[in-house]
């Protein structure tokens, strides 16, 4: 984009007083209260009351009509030409920055991984310099990625070894590491992929699309994107079906089901929000709304989905693979 | 579309919907200093107890509620509020942008801070009590251990992080996007180089934050093991995240502050500031290097010998480019026109007592002897001299430098000169023993202490209550400017003031620079 001149400076729309951000607030606060709620009286309470139900659903749904509130605002002040080149950039900057953050959070759950596979386990199976609680504590305690047994369970159990246990961590049977050569085709994760990765291209064939002007063709591959994001969902969730019905793979089954859960969940979880983000642009574009040359809204959700792409890769070779 | 000449809404509404920069800085400012009175309480409760040894007032559970709650409300309430209303005020203004980036989102980013801290405040009165296992709440204390009220704590760590987040964003997509024509990177002034970088480093950590709270929520309450060895996790895990984000937050806190001071003693000084390009450099090298020190904090957790020495060595290299910073302030003032107003006499303070507290923090990143000093009254002096006489005190300087001109009224100078000697008198009272207490091994965080530390404690505890005392002074003399300060409206109202917010009328108007002002190109940077 080019240097911004003083005419482009004279457009550049602030807007007026806006009644969003206080709503977005009262979802917000609702919700996150809702949630903590619920969550105390699960573990510390008798079992959750409605109540902290409720407070979390209003909140949640209170949250998510004035985020639609707020976004068709600011899609109508685009079509209505408020929008100057430099406040797109704006908008522009606002997302790549955004997206950064979350590859950040995502750094953060890989660093917990890294860590544990490269120091902790060794540590905890008595090598090198961390290595004398072993004798103290995990005697006998071996280890290996995916964890074949966790420390509690070499020890016999949180009964033989009554400090240091805040649960009861039991491994799973069977990992999600790639195991059958012969039966490869049965691996969902390789699968899923095969989904994200093509999913990707058809998101930029896409864009290509609307490049050209060619809006059947937007619609197509956009349509096509959304049904291998919904795709790579289900198969997701079945995976955690087996791994919870059949593999005894779950939150509990010590750092490795704690690892795997969570990264492969917050992607799932970001999939799902890439997902929505294309299927509300593919109903904008059936409304009409983009061209050639104005199409921000599909742009930015594209790059999203681009970004989650990519931490599916590293998530393919650390979780699954290496 | 429309003309925006027309003045501030009227009534609660104006600051409710509001999406100008102005209002939303005044919002943040007012919440800050309420937040600084609330964290102060919690202090003054806490040296109230230490006055003298034995268990006087309180008992020990709600002390350490006290010491965790000081610290999160300080750190995340009082110091990074003021300084994001501070950017708020002043970099639209300092670059000659209309607004900022993008305003509604700035509303948003202020208004879910007040309910979150209502939120948090509020656990003192739940079961259990409030959260009390230190601002830097480490597992297992914060998971296995911890009072329900964690799980509040957690989603409010969220909220917080969200809005700086926002924040940030919304700073960087302004500063990069809505300079005048003319205002190179290299002619912004100091404070709107110093906001860029706190922004990269807020949207790179604050995730990074979120991420362990929400292991640590994990734990609590769904059976993983991130910070439970039984299950093959780690609890020294946790230390390794929460400083990742730590220790880049304490730059967070003290690069504005930089800022702050650079734009002010030149002011004083009547001279542009010394080494203008060297201080650009050295804020993204200390930036840089934040990212690779933190385990200077963890010193003790029994790391292997080669993270201790990579650490000290990484830890001890920042102390270059923190002393090209203050040489460069000492050099601006060198042969200077100087005068000594309020403003200019708080970045004084600032500047002799920031370098004691990084002298000592070059004594702590000793890792042989950090073994000594860990978790002992001499860590508590180190960061109060950094974030206290360093953070507060430019944050105090930088409102009474601006303050004439966002009101257009004079705040009374000799309340100002009392009220720097009385802080500068109470914090140095306050901290300076306790270096000697915690060198003789008084231990952190504790209620009750051994007879040898009475008297240096009663001497902190009396600095304490002056130091308090004397912000009551502070928020007079604020209030009074507002109210009855003498009127002023000339545009430049320190004479030695350089920068595009000089320009604009005083009081500034509530919308600035809706066209772009001319920079002259032949101009350095201010
Ligand atoms: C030359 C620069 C600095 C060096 C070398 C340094 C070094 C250190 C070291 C090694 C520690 C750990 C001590 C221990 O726990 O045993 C520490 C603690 C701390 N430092 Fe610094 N520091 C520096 C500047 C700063 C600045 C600028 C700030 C904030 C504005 C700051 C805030 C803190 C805080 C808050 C802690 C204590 C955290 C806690 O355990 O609660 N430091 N510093
Ligand atoms: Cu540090």
């Amino acid at each position: 984009m080019s240097n911004p001149t003083s005419t482009e400076y004279e457009k550049y729309y602030v807007p007026e007083q806006s009644k969003m951000a206080v709503m977005a607030t009262i979802g917000l606060i609702l919700s996150i209260f809702g949630a903590a709620s619920v969550m105390n009286d699960k573990t510390f309470g008798d079992g959750i009351t409605s109540g902290s139900w409720t407070i979390l659903i209003v909140g949640l749904f209170w949250f998510m009509a004035v985020l639609f509130a707020w976004f068709r605002q600011a899609i109508r002040e685009n079509i209505a030409g408020m929008n100057s080149a430099q406040l797109k950039k704006s908008y522009v900057l606002g997302m790549f920055w955004f997206i950064f953050s979350e590859v950040m959070f995502f750094f953060a759950f890989f660093g917990a991984l890294f860590y544990v596979r490269t120091l902790v386990g060794p540590w905890l199976a008595g090598e090198g310099e961390g290595g004398r609680m072993n004798g103290l504590l995990w005697e006998g305690f071996e280890y290996n990625w995916p964890m074949a047994l966790t420390p509690q369970e070499a020890v016999g159990g949180a009964a033989s070894q009554p400090i240091a246990n805040n649960g009861s961590f039991t491994s799973a049977e069977t990992t999600m590491a790639f195991s059958d050569a012969a039966a490869w085709y049965k691996w969902l994760p390789l699968w899923n992929t095969i989904i994200l990765l093509s999913s990707s291209f058809t998101c930029h064939l896409a864009h290509m699309g609307i490049l050209d002007g060619n809006k059947k063709k937007f619609n197509l591959w956009l349509g096509i994107t959304v049904a291998l994001g919904f795709i790579f969902i289900c198969v997701q969730f079945y995976e955690y079906y087996e791994a919870y019905a059949h593999f005894g793979l779950t939150l509990n089954s010590g750092i490795y089901g704690s690892t795997f859960f969570m990264l492969t969940g917050f992607h799932g979880f970001h999939v799902f929000m890439g997902m929505t983000m294309l299927a509300i642009q593919l109903m904008r574009s059936l409304k009409g709304h983009f061209t050639a040359d104005d199409h921000f809204g599909f742009e930015a959700s594209s790059w999203y989905w681009h970004f989650v792409d990519v931490v599916w890769v590293f998530l393919f070779l650390f979780v699954y693979i290496l | 579309m429309g003309d925006h000449h027309h003045g501030p809404a009227k009534g609660i509404s104006r600051w409710l919907f509001t999406t100008n920069h102005k209002d939303i800085g005044t919002m943040y400012l007012w919440f800050s200093f309420a937040m600084f009175i609330l964290g102060g309480a919690f202090a003054m409760i806490i040296r109230a107890e230490l006055f003298q040894p034995g268990m006087q007032l309180v008992d020990p559970a709600f002390f350490n509620q006290m010491t965790t709650l000081h610290g999160l409300v300080m750190v995340f309430g009082a110091i990074m509020p003021s300084f994001v209303g501070l950017a708020n005020w002043m970099i639209p203004m300092m670059i000659g942008a209309p607004d900022m980036a993008l305003p509604r989102m700035n509303n948003w980013s202020f208004w879910i801070l007040p309910p979150a801290f209502l939120l948090l405040a509020s656990t003192l009165f739940m079961e259990g009590g409030a959260p009390a296992f230190g601002w830097t709440f480490y597992a297992p204390l914060s998971t296995t251990y911890a009072p329900p009220s964690v799980t509040i704590f957690i989603f409010c760590i969220h909220v917080l992080g969200l809005s700086s987040i926002m924040g940030s964003i919304n700073i960087i997509a302004t500063v990069m996007n809505m300079r005048a024509p003319g205002m190179t990177y290299m002619k912004m002034p100091l404070f709107v180089w110093t906001w860029l970088i706190t922004a990269f480093l807020l949207v790179a950590v604050m995730p990074v934050l979120a991420g362990a709270v929400t292991m640590m929520l994990m734990d609590i309450h769904f059976g993983t093991s991130f910070f439970s060895a039984a299950g093959g996790g780690d609890p020294v895990l946790f230390q390794h995240i929460f400083w990742f984000f730590g220790h880049p937050e304490v730059y967070i806190i003290i690069l504005p502050a930089f800022g702050v001071v650079s734009q002010i003693i030149p002011a004083f000084s009547r001279k542009p500031l010394f080494g203008y390009d060297s201080m650009v450099y050295a804020t993204a090298s200390i930036a840089f290097l934040s990212f690779i020190v933190w385990a200077h904090h963890m010193y003790t957790v029994g790391m292997p010998i080669a993270g201790e020495l990579f650490f000290m060595y990484a830890t001890m290299l920042i102390a270059v480019p923190t002393g090209v910073k203050v040489f460069n302030w000492i050099s601006t003032m060198w042969r200077g026109a100087l005068t000594f107003e309020t403003p200019m006499l708080f970045c004084m303070g600032f500047l002799v007592l920031f370098t004691i507290g990084g002298f000592t923090g070059l004594m702590l990143s000793i890792a042989p002897s950090d073994f000594q000093y860990h978790d002992s009254y001499f860590v508590v002096a180190h960061f109060h001299y950094v974030m206290v006489a360093g953070a507060v005190f430019s944050m105090t300087a930088a409102v009474y430098y601006w303050l004439p001109k966002w009101c257009g009224r004079m705040y009374n100078e000799t309340m100002g000169k009392t009220h720097f000697w009385i802080s500068f008198i109470g914090f140095n009272l306050t901290f300076f023993p306790q270096h000697f207490v915690g060198l003789a091994g008084m231990p952190r965080r504790i209620p009750d202490y051994a007879l040898q530390f009475a008297d240096f404690n009663m001497m902190s505890s009396i600095g304490a209550f002056i130091y308090g005392a004397s912000q009551i002074l502070f928020l007079y003399n604020v209030i009074a400017t507002i109210v009855s300060g003498k009127p002023t409206s000339e545009e430049k109202v320190w004479d030695g003031a350089e920068g595009l917010e000089w320009t604009v009328p005083t009081p500034a108007p509530y919308h600035t620079f809706e066209t772009p002002p001319k920079i002259d190109p032949a101009h350095a940077h201010s």
